[in-house]
Protein backbone atom coordinates (compact mmCIF):
# COMPACT_ATOMS: atom_id res chain seq x y z
CA UNK A 1 0.00 0.00 0.00
CA UNK A 2 1.63 3.21 -1.08
CA UNK A 3 0.36 6.40 0.43
CA UNK A 4 0.27 9.49 -1.70
CA UNK A 5 3.27 11.60 -0.83
CA UNK A 6 2.38 14.52 -3.04
CA UNK A 7 3.62 17.58 -1.20
CA UNK A 8 0.73 19.87 -0.55
CA UNK A 9 0.41 23.03 1.38
CA UNK A 10 -1.38 22.47 4.63
CA UNK A 11 -3.68 25.31 5.56
CA UNK A 12 -4.32 26.72 8.97
CA UNK A 13 -7.85 25.51 9.56
CA UNK A 14 -8.30 22.32 7.59
CA UNK A 15 -11.55 20.44 7.31
CA UNK A 16 -9.76 17.09 7.32
CA UNK A 17 -8.11 17.86 10.68
CA UNK A 18 -11.34 19.17 12.23
CA UNK A 19 -13.18 16.11 10.99
CA UNK A 20 -10.51 13.79 12.39
CA UNK A 21 -10.92 15.22 15.89
CA UNK A 22 -14.71 15.02 15.58
CA UNK A 23 -14.48 11.37 14.52
CA UNK A 24 -12.74 10.69 17.81
CA UNK A 25 -15.57 12.41 19.70
CA UNK A 26 -18.28 10.59 17.77
CA UNK A 27 -16.68 7.19 18.36
CA UNK A 28 -16.25 7.98 22.06
CA UNK A 29 -19.83 9.25 22.24
CA UNK A 30 -21.03 5.86 21.09
CA UNK A 31 -19.86 4.51 24.45
CA UNK A 32 -21.52 7.11 26.70
CA UNK A 33 -24.47 8.50 24.74
CA UNK A 34 -26.96 6.80 27.04
CA UNK A 35 -25.93 8.63 30.20
CA UNK A 36 -25.52 11.90 28.36
CA UNK A 37 -28.93 11.62 26.71
CA UNK A 38 -30.50 10.56 29.98
CA UNK A 39 -29.42 13.72 31.80
CA UNK A 40 -30.25 15.94 28.84
CA UNK A 41 -33.77 14.51 28.74
CA UNK A 42 -34.54 14.09 32.40
CA UNK A 43 -33.19 17.48 33.55
CA UNK A 44 -35.56 19.60 31.44
CA UNK A 45 -38.44 17.33 32.33
CA UNK A 46 -37.79 17.92 36.02
CA UNK A 47 -37.56 21.67 35.48
CA UNK A 48 -40.80 21.65 33.55
CA UNK A 49 -42.55 19.62 36.20
CA UNK A 50 -41.17 21.62 39.11
CA UNK A 51 -41.67 25.07 37.66
CA UNK A 52 -44.65 24.23 35.52
CA UNK A 53 -46.68 22.74 38.33
CA UNK A 54 -45.02 24.69 41.13
CA UNK A 55 -45.06 28.23 39.79
CA UNK A 56 -47.68 27.36 37.24
CA UNK A 57 -50.20 26.89 40.04
CA UNK A 58 -49.45 30.41 41.32
CA UNK A 59 -49.24 32.23 38.02
CA UNK A 60 -51.04 31.25 34.86
CA UNK A 61 -49.60 33.85 32.49
CA UNK A 62 -46.17 35.42 32.41
CA UNK A 63 -44.89 38.04 30.00
CA UNK A 64 -47.88 37.44 27.76
CA UNK A 65 -47.41 33.67 27.57
CA UNK A 66 -49.04 30.72 29.29
CA UNK A 67 -46.57 29.78 31.98
CA UNK A 68 -45.94 26.29 30.59
CA UNK A 69 -45.15 27.85 27.21
CA UNK A 70 -42.89 30.40 28.87
CA UNK A 71 -40.97 27.81 30.84
CA UNK A 72 -40.99 25.17 28.13
CA UNK A 73 -39.16 27.46 25.74
CA UNK A 74 -36.98 28.92 28.49
CA UNK A 75 -35.69 25.53 29.52
CA UNK A 76 -34.25 25.09 26.02
CA UNK A 77 -31.70 27.70 26.96
CA UNK A 78 -30.77 26.05 30.24
CA UNK A 79 -30.33 22.77 28.39
CA UNK A 80 -28.05 24.52 25.94
CA UNK A 81 -26.02 25.94 28.81
CA UNK A 82 -25.77 22.64 30.66
CA UNK A 83 -25.11 20.43 27.67
CA UNK A 84 -22.74 23.00 26.17
CA UNK A 85 -20.59 24.64 28.82
CA UNK A 86 -20.30 21.77 31.29
CA UNK A 87 -19.26 18.92 28.98
CA UNK A 88 -16.81 21.30 27.32
CA UNK A 89 -15.30 22.36 30.65
CA UNK A 90 -14.96 18.92 32.12
CA UNK A 91 -14.26 17.14 28.85
CA UNK A 92 -11.46 19.53 27.94
CA UNK A 93 -9.89 19.41 31.37
CA UNK A 94 -10.03 15.62 31.56
CA UNK A 95 -8.65 15.16 28.06
CA UNK A 96 -5.89 17.65 28.78
CA UNK A 97 -4.90 16.73 32.31
CA UNK A 98 -5.81 13.13 32.93
CA UNK A 99 -5.99 11.35 29.59
CA UNK A 100 -3.33 13.37 27.75
CA UNK A 101 -5.49 13.03 24.67
CA UNK A 102 -4.49 16.43 23.33
CA UNK A 103 -0.82 15.45 23.44
CA UNK A 104 -1.61 12.60 21.08
CA UNK A 105 -3.78 14.71 18.78
CA UNK A 106 -1.28 17.55 18.51
CA UNK A 107 1.48 15.10 17.61
CA UNK A 108 -0.63 14.30 14.52
CA UNK A 109 -1.06 16.94 11.80
CA UNK A 110 -3.65 18.86 13.83
CA UNK A 111 -3.12 22.31 15.34
CA UNK A 112 -4.71 23.75 18.47
CA UNK A 113 -7.03 25.93 16.40
CA UNK A 114 -8.40 22.88 14.61
CA UNK A 115 -8.62 20.91 17.82
CA UNK A 116 -10.61 23.58 19.67
CA UNK A 117 -12.85 24.22 16.67
CA UNK A 118 -13.66 20.54 16.32
CA UNK A 119 -14.39 20.10 20.02
CA UNK A 120 -16.68 23.14 20.07
CA UNK A 121 -18.46 22.08 16.87
CA UNK A 122 -19.13 18.64 18.21
CA UNK A 123 -20.56 19.96 21.48
CA UNK A 124 -22.62 22.44 19.44
CA UNK A 125 -24.07 19.60 17.38
CA UNK A 126 -25.08 17.84 20.57
CA UNK A 127 -26.66 20.94 22.12
CA UNK A 128 -28.57 21.51 18.89
CA UNK A 129 -30.02 18.06 19.33
CA UNK A 130 -30.58 18.18 23.08
CA UNK A 131 -32.02 21.68 22.83
CA UNK A 132 -35.08 20.21 21.13
CA UNK A 133 -35.87 17.90 24.02
CA UNK A 134 -37.51 20.50 26.31
CA UNK A 135 -39.73 21.63 23.44
CA UNK A 136 -40.84 18.06 22.86
CA UNK A 137 -41.41 17.53 26.58
CA UNK A 138 -43.34 20.82 26.85
CA UNK A 139 -45.58 19.64 24.02
CA UNK A 140 -46.66 16.80 26.27
CA UNK A 141 -47.67 19.47 28.77
CA UNK A 142 -49.63 21.44 26.22
CA UNK A 143 -47.19 23.53 24.17
CA UNK A 144 -48.64 23.95 20.66
CA UNK A 145 -46.24 22.89 17.85
CA UNK A 146 -45.34 25.59 15.35
CA UNK A 147 -43.28 25.77 12.19
CA UNK A 148 -40.77 28.21 13.71
CA UNK A 149 -39.78 25.55 16.22
CA UNK A 150 -37.87 23.85 13.40
CA UNK A 151 -35.28 26.59 13.89
CA UNK A 152 -34.72 25.65 17.54
CA UNK A 153 -31.87 23.18 16.81
CA UNK A 154 -30.05 25.87 14.84
CA UNK A 155 -30.46 28.47 17.57
CA UNK A 156 -29.45 25.93 20.21
CA UNK A 157 -26.48 24.90 18.08
CA UNK A 158 -25.25 28.46 17.68
CA UNK A 159 -25.62 29.26 21.36
CA UNK A 160 -24.18 25.84 22.17
CA UNK A 161 -21.07 26.62 20.13
CA UNK A 162 -20.59 29.78 22.18
CA UNK A 163 -21.07 27.94 25.46
CA UNK A 164 -18.81 25.09 24.38
CA UNK A 165 -16.09 27.59 23.52
CA UNK A 166 -16.72 29.26 26.90
CA UNK A 167 -16.32 25.87 28.60
CA UNK A 168 -13.05 25.23 26.75
CA UNK A 169 -11.88 28.72 27.66
CA UNK A 170 -12.67 28.09 31.34
CA UNK A 171 -10.84 24.75 31.23
CA UNK A 172 -7.85 26.46 29.62
CA UNK A 173 -7.75 29.04 32.41
CA UNK A 174 -8.11 26.49 35.21
CA UNK A 175 -5.03 24.92 36.76
CA UNK A 176 -7.10 22.57 38.85
CA UNK A 177 -10.53 21.12 38.27
CA UNK A 178 -11.56 22.59 41.64
CA UNK A 179 -11.31 26.12 40.23
CA UNK A 180 -14.36 25.33 38.10
CA UNK A 181 -16.41 26.13 41.23
CA UNK A 182 -15.60 29.83 40.88
CA UNK A 183 -16.74 29.91 37.29
CA UNK A 184 -19.83 27.85 37.99
CA UNK A 185 -21.06 29.80 41.00
CA UNK A 186 -19.69 33.17 39.99
CA UNK A 187 -20.67 33.20 36.33
CA UNK A 188 -22.76 30.33 35.07
CA UNK A 189 -25.35 30.11 37.86
CA UNK A 190 -26.24 33.84 37.81
CA UNK A 191 -26.42 33.70 34.02
CA UNK A 192 -28.67 30.70 34.22
CA UNK A 193 -31.12 32.50 36.52
CA UNK A 194 -31.00 36.02 35.04
CA UNK A 195 -31.91 35.01 31.51
CA UNK A 196 -35.67 35.21 31.45
CA UNK A 197 -35.88 31.45 31.67
CA UNK A 198 -38.19 30.95 34.62
CA UNK A 199 -39.34 34.55 35.14
CA UNK A 200 -39.15 37.58 32.87
CA UNK A 201 -36.30 40.03 33.27
CA UNK A 202 -38.84 42.88 33.41
CA UNK A 203 -39.67 42.01 36.99
CA UNK A 204 -36.05 42.46 38.10
CA UNK A 205 -34.39 45.69 39.29
CA UNK A 206 -33.12 47.88 36.50
CA UNK A 207 -29.43 47.01 36.96
CA UNK A 208 -30.24 43.33 36.66
CA UNK A 209 -32.24 43.98 33.51
CA UNK A 210 -29.32 45.82 31.99
CA UNK A 211 -26.94 43.04 33.03
CA UNK A 212 -29.35 40.51 31.58
CA UNK A 213 -28.99 42.09 28.19
CA UNK A 214 -25.33 41.08 28.19
CA UNK A 215 -26.21 37.52 29.02
CA UNK A 216 -25.99 35.29 25.92
CA UNK A 217 -28.46 32.95 27.52
CA UNK A 218 -31.08 35.72 27.58
CA UNK A 219 -30.71 36.20 23.83
CA UNK A 220 -30.96 32.48 23.31
CA UNK A 221 -34.16 32.35 25.38
CA UNK A 222 -35.70 35.22 23.43
CA UNK A 223 -34.86 33.70 20.06
CA UNK A 224 -36.25 30.31 21.02
CA UNK A 225 -39.42 31.85 22.40
CA UNK A 226 -39.92 33.97 19.32
CA UNK A 227 -39.19 31.03 17.05
CA UNK A 228 -41.98 29.17 18.78
CA UNK A 229 -44.53 31.99 19.03
CA UNK A 230 -43.63 34.44 16.30
CA UNK A 231 -40.54 36.44 15.40
CA UNK A 232 -40.10 40.10 16.34
CA UNK A 233 -38.12 41.25 13.30
CA UNK A 234 -35.29 43.62 14.14
CA UNK A 235 -35.18 42.63 17.81
CA UNK A 236 -34.53 39.03 16.84
CA UNK A 237 -31.82 40.02 14.39
CA UNK A 238 -30.25 41.78 17.36
CA UNK A 239 -30.48 38.61 19.44
CA UNK A 240 -29.00 36.60 16.58
CA UNK A 241 -26.18 39.10 16.15
CA UNK A 242 -25.41 39.01 19.86
CA UNK A 243 -25.24 35.20 19.88
CA UNK A 244 -23.05 35.19 16.77
CA UNK A 245 -20.60 37.66 18.26
CA UNK A 246 -20.61 35.73 21.53
CA UNK A 247 -19.79 32.50 19.69
CA UNK A 248 -17.09 34.15 17.60
CA UNK A 249 -15.38 35.91 20.50
CA UNK A 250 -15.42 32.87 22.78
CA UNK A 251 -14.16 30.65 19.95
CA UNK A 252 -11.11 32.86 19.44
CA UNK A 253 -10.51 33.20 23.19
CA UNK A 254 -10.74 29.44 23.65
CA UNK A 255 -8.14 28.93 20.92
CA UNK A 256 -5.85 31.61 22.30
CA UNK A 257 -5.84 30.22 25.82
CA UNK A 258 -5.69 26.56 24.81
CA UNK A 259 -2.61 27.41 22.75
CA UNK A 260 -1.03 28.90 25.83
CA UNK A 261 -1.79 25.75 27.75
CA UNK A 262 -0.88 23.18 25.12
CA UNK A 263 2.07 24.74 23.34
CA UNK A 264 4.90 25.44 25.74
CA UNK B 1 3.27 24.64 -2.62
CA UNK B 2 5.48 24.36 0.41
CA UNK B 3 8.30 21.99 -0.35
CA UNK B 4 10.79 20.84 2.21
CA UNK B 5 13.07 23.80 2.75
CA UNK B 6 16.31 21.95 2.16
CA UNK B 7 17.54 18.64 0.88
CA UNK B 8 19.65 17.54 3.80
CA UNK B 9 20.55 13.95 4.44
CA UNK B 10 19.08 14.15 7.90
CA UNK B 11 15.55 13.35 9.00
CA UNK B 12 16.12 15.57 12.01
CA UNK B 13 18.60 18.40 12.24
CA UNK B 14 18.81 20.67 15.29
CA UNK B 15 21.29 23.49 15.68
CA UNK B 16 21.78 25.51 18.84
CA UNK B 17 18.34 24.80 20.22
CA UNK B 18 17.56 26.54 23.47
CA UNK B 19 14.39 26.22 25.52
CA UNK B 20 13.84 27.94 28.84
CA UNK B 21 10.98 27.53 31.26
CA UNK B 22 11.28 30.56 33.50
CA UNK B 23 14.61 30.27 35.30
CA UNK B 24 15.15 26.68 34.15
CA UNK B 25 17.03 26.09 30.92
CA UNK B 26 15.71 22.70 29.82
CA UNK B 27 17.56 22.58 26.51
CA UNK B 28 20.75 24.56 26.30
CA UNK B 29 22.21 24.90 22.83
CA UNK B 30 21.52 21.39 21.57
CA UNK B 31 22.78 20.11 18.21
CA UNK B 32 21.31 16.84 17.01
CA UNK B 33 21.36 14.93 13.73
CA UNK B 34 19.30 11.91 12.79
CA UNK B 35 20.54 10.72 9.38
CA UNK B 36 17.86 9.09 7.23
CA UNK B 37 17.43 5.39 7.89
CA UNK B 38 19.27 5.36 11.19
CA UNK B 39 18.21 4.94 14.77
CA UNK B 40 19.54 7.63 17.07
CA UNK B 41 19.28 7.49 20.83
CA UNK B 42 18.91 10.47 23.09
CA UNK B 43 20.43 9.24 26.31
CA UNK B 44 20.44 10.96 29.64
CA UNK B 45 19.05 11.01 33.15
CA UNK B 46 15.63 12.39 34.03
CA UNK B 47 15.69 16.14 33.67
CA UNK B 48 18.43 16.17 31.03
CA UNK B 49 16.06 17.76 28.49
CA UNK B 50 15.16 14.68 26.46
CA UNK B 51 11.40 15.04 26.66
CA UNK B 52 11.53 18.76 26.00
CA UNK B 53 13.59 18.03 22.90
CA UNK B 54 11.08 15.40 21.75
CA UNK B 55 8.20 17.84 22.27
CA UNK B 56 10.03 20.51 20.29
CA UNK B 57 10.11 18.13 17.32
CA UNK B 58 6.30 18.13 17.15
CA UNK B 59 6.10 21.88 17.91
CA UNK B 60 4.37 21.20 21.20
CA UNK B 61 7.32 23.02 22.66
CA UNK B 62 8.49 26.12 20.81
CA UNK B 63 12.24 26.70 21.11
CA UNK B 64 13.45 30.12 22.23
CA UNK B 65 16.49 29.96 19.93
CA UNK B 66 18.04 27.72 17.33
CA UNK B 67 17.13 25.98 14.11
CA UNK B 68 14.96 22.90 13.92
CA UNK B 69 14.40 20.93 10.77
CA UNK B 70 12.34 17.75 10.57
CA UNK B 71 12.11 15.81 7.28
CA UNK B 72 13.35 18.95 5.61
CA UNK B 73 10.59 21.15 7.05
CA UNK B 74 11.54 24.13 9.18
CA UNK B 75 9.93 24.21 12.60
CA UNK B 76 7.73 25.55 14.00
CA UNK B 77 6.40 27.18 10.81
CA UNK B 78 5.95 24.00 8.79
CA UNK B 79 5.52 21.63 11.68
CA UNK B 80 2.16 20.35 10.50
CA UNK B 81 3.68 19.05 7.27
CA UNK B 82 6.42 17.35 9.22
CA UNK B 83 3.91 15.81 11.63
CA UNK B 84 1.93 14.42 8.71
CA UNK B 85 4.94 12.27 7.82
CA UNK B 86 6.11 11.23 11.25
CA UNK B 87 4.82 8.96 13.97
CA UNK B 88 5.10 9.72 17.67
CA UNK B 89 5.07 7.23 20.51
CA UNK B 90 4.60 9.22 23.71
CA UNK B 91 6.06 8.45 27.08
CA UNK B 92 2.65 8.75 28.74
CA UNK B 93 0.02 6.35 27.56
CA UNK B 94 -2.70 8.49 25.99
CA UNK B 95 -4.88 5.85 24.41
CA UNK B 96 -8.67 6.10 24.63
CA UNK B 97 -9.21 3.41 27.24
CA UNK B 98 -12.95 2.98 26.75
CA UNK B 99 -12.49 2.28 23.04
CA UNK B 100 -11.34 -0.93 21.42
CA UNK B 101 -7.91 -1.44 19.92
CA UNK B 102 -9.39 -1.09 16.45
CA UNK B 103 -11.37 2.06 17.31
CA UNK B 104 -8.22 3.70 18.67
CA UNK B 105 -6.50 2.99 15.39
CA UNK B 106 -9.48 4.14 13.35
CA UNK B 107 -9.44 7.53 15.10
CA UNK B 108 -5.78 8.00 14.30
CA UNK B 109 -6.18 6.79 10.74
CA UNK B 110 -8.46 9.82 10.40
CA UNK B 111 -6.12 12.15 12.28
CA UNK B 112 -3.20 11.00 10.13
CA UNK B 113 -5.30 11.51 7.00
CA UNK B 114 -5.06 7.96 5.69
CA UNK B 115 -7.36 7.98 2.63
CA UNK B 116 -10.70 6.24 3.19
CA UNK B 117 -9.93 3.44 0.75
CA UNK B 118 -6.68 2.61 2.57
CA UNK B 119 -7.88 2.86 6.15
CA UNK B 120 -8.81 -0.75 6.69
CA UNK B 121 -5.57 -2.03 5.19
CA UNK B 122 -3.56 0.49 7.24
CA UNK B 123 -5.22 -0.67 10.46
CA UNK B 124 -4.68 -4.35 9.59
CA UNK B 125 -1.06 -3.70 8.77
CA UNK B 126 -0.42 -1.78 12.00
CA UNK B 127 -2.11 -4.52 14.03
CA UNK B 128 0.05 -7.09 12.28
CA UNK B 129 3.31 -5.24 12.98
CA UNK B 130 2.41 -4.75 16.63
CA UNK B 131 1.22 -8.34 16.93
CA UNK B 132 -2.22 -7.29 18.13
CA UNK B 133 -4.36 -8.75 15.35
CA UNK B 134 -6.17 -11.11 17.72
CA UNK B 135 -6.93 -8.27 20.17
CA UNK B 136 -8.53 -5.87 17.74
CA UNK B 137 -11.91 -5.97 19.45
CA UNK B 138 -10.55 -5.78 23.00
CA UNK B 139 -11.11 -2.63 24.99
CA UNK B 140 -7.84 -0.90 25.78
CA UNK B 141 -8.38 -1.13 29.53
CA UNK B 142 -8.31 -4.92 29.18
CA UNK B 143 -4.81 -4.92 27.67
CA UNK B 144 -1.56 -5.51 29.51
CA UNK B 145 1.04 -2.76 29.79
CA UNK B 146 3.13 -4.31 27.03
CA UNK B 147 0.17 -4.59 24.66
CA UNK B 148 -0.79 -0.99 25.31
CA UNK B 149 2.73 0.10 24.44
CA UNK B 150 2.61 -1.95 21.25
CA UNK B 151 -0.72 -0.35 20.41
CA UNK B 152 0.85 3.08 20.87
CA UNK B 153 3.52 2.06 18.37
CA UNK B 154 0.92 0.63 15.97
CA UNK B 155 -0.99 3.91 16.21
CA UNK B 156 2.13 5.83 15.23
CA UNK B 157 2.69 3.63 12.16
CA UNK B 158 -0.75 3.86 10.53
CA UNK B 159 0.33 6.37 7.90
CA UNK B 160 3.65 4.65 7.20
CA UNK B 161 5.75 7.50 8.56
CA UNK B 162 9.29 8.07 7.38
CA UNK B 163 10.31 9.13 10.88
CA UNK B 164 9.38 7.68 14.22
CA UNK B 165 9.85 9.45 17.57
CA UNK B 166 9.91 7.16 20.57
CA UNK B 167 9.92 8.87 23.95
CA UNK B 168 11.11 6.38 26.58
CA UNK B 169 9.44 3.51 24.71
CA UNK B 170 10.04 0.81 27.32
CA UNK B 171 9.85 2.74 30.57
CA UNK B 172 7.97 0.86 33.26
CA UNK B 173 7.83 -2.44 31.36
CA UNK B 174 9.23 -5.72 32.60
CA UNK B 175 12.39 -7.08 30.93
CA UNK B 176 10.68 -9.65 28.75
CA UNK B 177 8.23 -7.13 27.32
CA UNK B 178 11.07 -4.70 26.84
CA UNK B 179 12.87 -7.23 24.65
CA UNK B 180 9.74 -7.77 22.57
CA UNK B 181 9.62 -4.05 21.91
CA UNK B 182 13.29 -3.95 21.02
CA UNK B 183 12.65 -6.58 18.37
CA UNK B 184 9.79 -4.47 17.02
CA UNK B 185 11.88 -1.29 16.93
CA UNK B 186 14.74 -3.15 15.27
CA UNK B 187 12.33 -4.45 12.63
CA UNK B 188 11.17 -0.92 11.82
CA UNK B 189 14.72 0.31 11.51
CA UNK B 190 15.54 -2.54 9.16
CA UNK B 191 12.62 -1.37 7.00
CA UNK B 192 14.29 2.00 6.64
CA UNK B 193 12.28 4.09 9.10
CA UNK B 194 14.38 6.83 10.69
CA UNK B 195 14.06 6.65 14.44
CA UNK B 196 14.83 9.03 17.28
CA UNK B 197 14.47 7.39 20.64
CA UNK B 198 14.90 8.95 24.04
CA UNK B 199 15.82 6.58 26.81
CA UNK B 200 17.57 6.35 30.09
CA UNK B 201 18.20 2.63 29.68
CA UNK B 202 21.79 2.15 28.69
CA UNK B 203 21.29 -1.32 27.29
CA UNK B 204 18.45 -0.13 25.10
CA UNK B 205 20.62 2.53 23.52
CA UNK B 206 23.55 0.14 23.08
CA UNK B 207 21.44 -2.48 21.37
CA UNK B 208 19.24 -0.42 19.12
CA UNK B 209 21.01 2.79 18.25
CA UNK B 210 23.44 3.45 15.43
CA UNK B 211 24.31 6.73 17.08
CA UNK B 212 23.69 8.14 20.51
CA UNK B 213 23.70 11.68 21.77
CA UNK B 214 24.38 11.77 25.48
CA UNK B 215 22.57 14.67 27.12
CA UNK B 216 23.21 16.33 30.41
CA UNK B 217 21.63 19.56 31.63
CA UNK B 218 20.19 20.29 28.20
CA UNK B 219 23.46 19.89 26.33
CA UNK B 220 24.92 17.15 24.16
CA UNK B 221 28.04 16.01 26.00
CA UNK B 222 28.99 13.24 23.57
CA UNK B 223 27.87 12.09 20.15
CA UNK B 224 28.80 8.93 18.32
CA UNK B 225 28.24 5.23 17.81
CA UNK B 226 27.92 3.43 21.15
CA UNK B 227 31.01 1.25 20.60
CA UNK B 228 33.12 4.22 19.54
CA UNK B 229 32.06 6.27 22.51
CA UNK B 230 32.88 3.43 24.84
CA UNK B 231 36.28 2.86 23.28
CA UNK B 232 37.07 6.53 23.23
CA UNK B 233 35.97 7.46 26.72
CA UNK B 234 35.89 4.32 28.85
CA UNK B 235 38.56 2.07 27.38
CA UNK B 236 38.18 -1.68 26.83
CA UNK B 237 37.57 -2.88 30.36
CA UNK B 238 36.53 -1.80 33.81
CA UNK B 239 37.61 -3.36 37.06
CA UNK B 240 35.00 -3.42 39.78
CA UNK B 241 36.63 -3.33 43.17
CA UNK B 242 34.40 -4.34 46.06
CA UNK B 243 34.95 -3.75 49.73
CA UNK B 244 34.00 -1.72 52.79
CA UNK B 245 33.75 2.07 52.34
CA UNK B 246 37.28 2.65 53.64
CA UNK B 247 38.67 0.26 51.02
CA UNK B 248 36.75 2.02 48.29
CA UNK B 249 38.08 5.43 49.30
CA UNK B 250 41.61 4.02 49.39
CA UNK B 251 41.10 2.54 45.91
CA UNK B 252 39.92 5.86 44.57
CA UNK B 253 43.03 7.55 45.92
CA UNK B 254 45.29 4.93 44.31
CA UNK B 255 43.52 5.30 41.00
CA UNK B 256 43.74 9.07 41.11
CA UNK B 257 47.48 8.89 41.73
CA UNK B 258 47.88 6.64 38.70
CA UNK B 259 45.69 8.82 36.51
CA UNK B 260 42.94 6.22 36.16
CA UNK B 261 39.31 7.26 36.11
CA UNK B 262 36.98 5.83 38.70
CA UNK B 263 33.28 5.62 39.19
CA UNK B 264 31.29 4.75 42.32
CA UNK B 265 28.57 2.21 41.68
CA UNK B 266 26.96 1.74 45.07
CA UNK B 267 28.96 -1.03 46.71
CA UNK B 268 31.97 -0.90 44.41
CA UNK B 269 34.40 1.38 42.66
CA UNK B 270 34.81 0.84 38.93
CA UNK B 271 38.31 1.62 37.76
CA UNK B 272 38.62 2.54 34.12
CA UNK B 273 41.61 2.92 31.81
CA UNK B 274 43.64 0.69 34.14
CA UNK B 275 44.76 -1.29 31.08
CA UNK B 276 45.30 -4.68 32.63
CA UNK B 277 46.82 -3.40 35.87
CA UNK B 278 46.84 -6.23 38.43
CA UNK B 279 44.01 -4.97 40.59
CA UNK B 280 42.03 -7.23 42.83
CA UNK B 281 38.56 -6.96 41.37
CA UNK B 282 36.04 -8.16 38.84
CA UNK B 283 36.86 -7.39 35.26
CA UNK B 284 33.98 -6.48 32.96
CA UNK B 285 33.53 -4.84 29.58
CA UNK B 286 32.86 -1.15 29.68
CA UNK B 287 29.48 0.26 28.71
CA UNK B 288 27.76 3.49 27.83
CA UNK B 289 26.94 4.13 31.42
CA UNK B 290 30.65 4.34 32.19
CA UNK B 291 30.98 6.86 29.40
CA UNK B 292 28.10 8.86 30.73
CA UNK B 293 29.36 8.94 34.29
CA UNK B 294 32.87 9.82 33.19
CA UNK B 295 31.60 12.68 31.08
CA UNK B 296 29.05 14.13 33.43
CA UNK B 297 29.72 12.78 36.89
CA UNK B 298 26.07 11.71 37.08
CA UNK B 299 24.40 8.34 37.11
CA UNK B 300 21.82 7.75 34.40
CA UNK B 301 19.41 5.18 35.70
Amino acid sequence: MALARAPRRLHRLELVAVRGVMVREVINFSSFWRSSTFSSTVDPTIYLLAFGFGFGSLVSRVGGYDYVDFVGTGVVATTVLFSGAFPAMYGTFIKYSFQHTYDAILAAPVDTEELVTAEALWVAARTGMYGCVPILVAMVFGLQPSLGMLLVPLIAGLAGFGWAATGIFIAARADRIESFSYWQSGLLTPMFLVAGTFFPLTRLPEWAQIAGNFNPLFHCVQLVRHAAFGFHGAADLGHLAFLSVFALVMWRLAIRFMERKLIL
Amino acid sequence: MRQPTSQTTCAIRLRGVVKRFGALTAVDGLDLDVPYGTCVGLLGPNGAGKSTTMKALTAQVIADHGELEVLGFALPADSKQARAEMGVVPQLDNLDVSLTVEQNLLVFAHLYRVPKADRKAAIDRALEIANLADRRRSKVDQLSGGMRRRLLIARALLHQPRLLLLDEPTVGLDPQVRQELWALIDLLRSEGVSILMSTHYIEEAERLCDQVTIMSHGKAVAVGAPTELIREHAGPEAIEVYGPPARLIEMEAIAQAKGWRTRRTGTSVAVLHANGAPLDGERRVTNLEDVFVLLTGEEIA
